[in-house]
């Protein structure tokens, strides 16, 4: 039996917007699963359904055997949740706080402290600061801590990362492994596509459907159509140049490269290509086939749409 | 000719530092990334640059008028885009633009035309009137970008511009910045996205209140030693 099963999910508001079309995935014990996508793609709503916030409309969810929806107390002992706001007290210390999410689960801050402690550390300088003093990073910290308290088996996060620079990031990241270590199933959302391969698994979710399901690797092992990517002096100018070029390909800027999907793999392709960038006149660096990225992944399923 | 001119430019919080000395200039047209940190002063320093916060010592010339003594001036010859405040979604993009641009004194002749351009321009004139709850989030993102050069500001700020919007929106907005960049306003801009950081023309790095990093992306690179920004700020970060 897997963790989490979710089937045929549907979610809409008034009845017009539909937030989630026909979700259909499941979650392993011990696994980081990832929900990968840009705001709005549904991601939230998925979570605050799946942590028995919001009801579906159709669909049924199984959480370690349990149904989400008609045993939904049992649910909430069991899931440790951190919501996309920040949701702690402004008013109560550090400590104050982690008493009393403790307190709520009925459980006791030392009964845990193994799980948080690396966390707890890095807070405990300023345990007697109020909550809504302390800087972006350390609120985080404190919200997870309040989220493991009562030992969750599932953890979902939503957006953890989202604003936060790439050094703290990678470091969250390094965080959540430790956690999963301790036998917790780790569910995270994140707009960062560069944070997938940091997930066991991953669903790929655009205006509220789940695109593509599998391990980033697979996912890039998936990648349809071949990619090039070469730099350029102007990388805008060269945009410009490519909105006339007669090959069939996809391209978009990927930092200072540009990255040029074709769908016929051939040396014919790439000279002709190559020949068209003299003709215009675009100095660039050569053109190198690569291994895509998530973000390629990504971009490629977006535009077969 | 600089647009913006940075000098020792300090903030203190009581006893916390949050802006320390920084020093920068940035030309016109420039699109300047300023990157760093969280907590390491951005927002700070980009308050006072944007005349919503006196520093403690030190001064900048923003669009060509003292930090100390024409803030009413700067603030009329800049645009704001921030991530989390946008627009009014009980307005319409066209009413949205219409309140921003009269606020900035358009006179009500031209700005209906200047509005409808700009919409042009994006091609999203035939939606003028909808509402803005009801368009999708990248749609929202140019419009406010679009209202925050409605008055033909001579600097934009842009603070996290595309904070999770979707990769190809990202770019198309990045489009955006450069076609603005390319008819004179200079860009100032703020991202957690690194590849964006290699889209500016210069960028910098703050950490603990100093400006200690700055150059063309390939300048720094090269002198990290390394082959990405991504990389030249963890490097730095870490140091």
């Amino acid at each position: 039996m897997p963790a989490l099963t979710v089937e045929n999910l549907t979610k809409s508001f008034q009845g017009k917007v539909i937030a989630l079309k026909d979700i259909n995935f499941t979650v392993d014990y011990g696994e980081i699963f990832g929900l990968v996508g840009p705001d709005g793609a549904g991601k939230s709503t998925l979570f605050n359904i799946l942590t028995t916030l919001l009801f579906p409309d159709t669909g049924k969810m199984t959480l370690l055997d349990l149904d989400v929806e008609k045993d939904y107390l049992a649910v909430r002992h069991s899931i440790g949740y951190l919501p996309g706001t920040f949701s702690l007290y402004p008013d109560l210390t550090v400590e104050e706080n982690l008493i009393f999410f403790a307190t709520m689960y009925k459980s006791r801050i030392k009964d845990n402290m193994p799980m948080i402690r690396p966390i707890w550390k890095q807070l405990q300088p300023f345990k007697n600061r109020r909550a809504g003093k302390l800087s972006g990073g350390m609120k985080q910290k404190l919200a997870l801590c309040c989220a493991l308290i009562h030992k969750p088996r599932v953890l979902f996060l939503d957006e953890p990362t989202t604003g936060v620079d790439p050094y703290s990031r990678k470091e969250f990241w390094d965080i959540l492994k430790t956690i999963q270590q301790q036998d917790v199933t780790v569910i995270v959302s994140t707009p960062y596509m560069d944070e997938a391969t940091r997930c066991d698994r991953i669903a790929l979710i655009q205006e509220g459907s789940i695109i593509k399901i599998d391990t980033p690797y697979q996912v890039i092992q998936d990648f349809k159509g071949h990619l090039y990517t070469f730099t350029s002096e102007n990388i805008f100018d060269l945009l410009k140049t490519m909105a006339n070029c007669p090959l069939k390909c996809h391209y978009y800027p990927f930092g200072e490269q540009l990255h040029v999907i074709f769908y016929d793999d051939d040396d014919k392709t790439i000279s002709e290509f190559d020949q068209f960038l003299l003709e215009k006149g675009q100095v660039h660096g050569e053109i190198m086939r690569i291994t895509p990225t998530i973000e390629d992944c990504f971009i490629e399923l977006m535009k077969m749409k | 000719m600089y647009s913006i001119n940075v000098e020792n430019l300090t903030k203190k919080f009581g006893d916390f530092t949050a802006v320390d000395h920084i020093n920068f200039k940035v030309k016109k047209g420039e699109i300047f990334g300023f990157l760093g940190a969280n907590g390491a002063g951005k927002t700070t320093a980009m308050k006072m640059m944007c005349g919503l916060l006196l520093p403690t010592s030190g001064n900048a010339i923003i669009a060509g008028y003292d930090m100390h003594t024409q803030s009413k001036q700067i603030r009329k010859n800049i645009g704001y885009m921030s991530q989390k405040f946008s627009l009014y979604n009980d307005l319409s993009i066209f009413e949205n633009m219409q309140l921003f641009g009269t606020i900035y004194g358009i006179p009500r002749k031209e700005l209906k035309d200047r509005i409808y351009a700009s919409l042009k321009e994006l091609k999203i004139d035939n939606i003028a009137n909808s509402l803005v709850d009801s368009i999708p989030l990248g749609w929202k993102q140019r419009v406010a970008f679009a209202t925050a050069i409605l008055h033909r500001p001579q600097i934009v700020f842009l603070d996290e511009p595309t904070s999770g919007v979707d990769p190809i929106v990202r770019r198309e907005f990045w489009n955006l910045i450069y076609e603005t960049a390319s008819t004179g306003i200079t860009i100032f801009v703020t991202t957690h996205y690194m590849d964006e950081a290699e889209y500016c023309s210069r960028i910098s790095i703050m950490s603990n209140g100093q400006l200690k990093l700055i150059g063309t992306p390939d300048d720094l690179k090269h002198r990290m030693g390394v082959e990405s920004i991504d990389e030249v700020f963890v490097k730095f970060v870490q140091r």
